[in-house]
């Protein structure tokens, strides 16, 4: 059984006196335990909107949403809080995620207290415990947001994601605000967590290379319709939709680059 | 070969800062020849901007020291006087910076902002060299764009029109600050082609700074690989990206994902961060972070050593050329 299953999904914004914008117009797909999506698509695709829409931030308009066997529309009450729990999100803007006003130790017992995750006593070896799967020192505990680098940011993100001990984790452009060196640590801590936890993960990139990098499957995204999907390597080495091959041609990759100017 | 455009000879930019003196950049020399695309390259925190603002004395405080020659055809605007110095600024060189959307007045409609950098046109024909400025940079609509303000138009259309005010005046030297960092690939591309383009027509030069090496790779003919305020490495584009000598430079290469890159392959980071320029390491600055460091690297200051013709690297490791 699929862990994810999207069928035919809708998304519109209607504002009163102006045509209804549909971001996302019938999106299907599913997604089994531990495997990885790539999502691509330039700015305005409605990459995001389906991403907002899968942790519940944005009603669908139509479509229905399936998680481990149960449509989400259906849950009850208590139901859909264990899905917003399972179903957890990364976001670009690292360190505008995290309260600027709560330490990193504040941040992570917050989650853990509220989620009633662990009893109070236990908290703080819970708190080690995720610092030290996404690769923080304790040292950080006792910063703000603003007094760490951008890329610890994003690891207390996920270590923020990782408290509620999701199945799947939805990262929405994790690394494009990051420095290229600060960029490779965090892919490869998304691809471990995958591989250590058993993870599923959305990624959402507009960088083909990163999802080729870490995702098994990847979906091209146009107007707010997939227009191609399938296996990572196979859509980017021979893909077969216009748009997408369009998107290789933009991707500034050093090793294409350097083979045309005949290196 | 004629006197370059730009020649920068060791130019070291000094703040004071709670009675302390940090140099965050430090002895960089670099040339552009007229109509030739330049790259530096580096990580957040490595000098790149500084440098570059500096070439027209802008830097962030009046405070800073500059110290060393810039040679803009043929005069060092380190020592020219505020008139003169404005003469430069947009004529003889011209910025395009990172954020657009910070970079225009947001109060004020496009052609105003275009036309304040059209001093020399009576007004009455400010209206339509704006319009046929912004032309040329390809934006749809132009009419209709030189009327808006700012956040009508989009992250890729905002950064035309600070393109459109860097022309006006045809500068010699485009200096392009991360220009496409905000921007997804797609209208990435556009903007860098758009560049090209225009930079051809003109014959304009262009300094890129970036810290993505893809875009190196595929457009710039010389780069200047830069590290703690110094400059590491620099060649021609093919020479430094297919057989780079600087350990920093192979780290940066290595941390790119590639299309070609068998999947599930980790990708290679660098450990650690870029020091502070308040505490720049004593002897080689990467030797902290480098695999290959010995005991010398972490007392003495490597040399530039030439490595092969005109590709030069900062590393004790590096073969130094026997011709």
């Amino acid at each position: 059984m699929p862990l994810l299953t999207v069928q035919d999904l809708y998304v519109t914004y209607r504002t009163p006196g102006q045509p209804p914008v549909r971001a996302v117009c019938g999106v299907s797909f599913s997604l089994a335990a531990g495997e990885s999506l790539g999502i691509v698509g330039e700015s305005g695709c409605g990459k995001s909107s389906l991403a907002r829409t899968l942790i519940g931030l944005q009603p669908a308009s139509a479509g229905t949403l399936t998680f481990e066997g149960q449509a989400v529309d259906r849950l009850s009450r208590q139901g859909f809080r264990d899905y917003r729990r399972a179903v957890q999100m990364v976001f670009q803007d690292a360190t505008g995620s995290l309260n600027p006003r709560m330490t990193v130790r504040q941040t992570l017992h917050e989650v853990l207290r509220v989620h009633r995750m662990r009893p109070a006593a236990a908290i703080p070896q819970r708190v080690d415990e995720l610092l030290d799967l996404v690769g923080l020192p304790t040292t950080v505990l006792d910063a703000f947001p603003r007094e760490i680098s951008g890329g610890q940011c994003q690891r207390v993100s996920f270590a923020r994601c990782l408290a509620l001990e999701p199945r799947l984790i939805i990262a929405d452009e994790p690394v494009s605000a990051l420095d290229v060196s600060v960029q490779a640590r965090i892919l490869n801590l998304v691809r471990s967590l995958q591989q250590r936890l058993g993870l599923s993960i959305i990624l959402i990139s507009h960088d083909l290379a990163v999802v080729r990098n870490i995702c098994d499957r990847v979906a091209v995204m146009h107007d707010g319709v997939f227009v191609e999907t399938g296996i990572a390597a196979d859509v980017l080495d021979a893909p077969r939709h216009a748009y997408t091959r369009t998107l290789l041609e933009a991707v500034p990759d050093v090793g294409r680059a350097l083979q045309r100017r005949g290196v | 070969m004629s006197p370059p455009l730009l020649q920068v000879d060791r130019l070291s930019v000094t703040f004071r800062r709670d009675g302390m003196l940090t140099t965050p950049v430090r002895d960089v020399s670099l040339t552009v020849q007229a109509g030739e695309r330049v790259a530096v390259v580096g990580e957040s925190g490595c000098g790149k901007s500084l440098t570059a603002l500096s070439l027209t004395r802008l830097s962030p405080t009046d405070r800073a020291r500059l110290q060393g020659r810039v040679l803009f055809d043929g005069t060092d605007t380190l020592t020219l006087s505020p008139d003169a110095l404005t003469r430069i600024r947009g004529r003889g060189i011209a910025y395009v910076f990172q954020d657009p959307s910070a970079s225009l007045n947001p109060v004020m409609r496009v052609h105003d902002q275009i036309a304040e950098c059209l001093p020399d046109l009576p007004c009455a024909e400010r209206r339509e060299a704006c319009v046929e400025l912004l032309t040329r940079t390809g934006l749809p609509d132009p009419s209709r764009a030189a009327r808006a303000f700012p956040c009508e138009l989009s992250g890729g259309q905002q950064q035309r029109v600070m393109l459109a005010m860097a022309l006006a005046a045809r500068p010699k030297l485009l200096v392009a600050d991360e220009p496409t960092t905000a921007l997804d690939v797609t209208t990435q591309r556009q903007v860098l082609d758009l560049i090209d383009t225009l930079a051809d027509a003109d014959g304009m030069a262009v300094l890129l700074i970036t810290h993505n090496l893809g875009l190196v790779a595929g457009r710039m003919t010389r780069v200047y690989v830069m590290y703690a305020g110094q400059v590491v490495e620099s060649g021609a584009v093919t020479d430094v990206l297919s057989n780079p000598r600087h350990p920093y430079t192979r780290g940066l290469l290595a941390a790119v994902p590639m299309l070609d890159a068998p999947r599930n392959a980790p990708l290679q980071d660098i450990p650690g961060t870029v020091p502070s320029p308040d505490a720049w390491p004593v002897g080689c600055a990467f030797a902290p972070r480098c695999v290959q460091a010995d005991a010398r690297c972490h007392t003495e200051q490597p040399p530039e050593i030439d490595s092969a013709d005109s590709h030069r690297s900062r590393c004790w490791h590096t073969q130094p050329c026997h011709s």
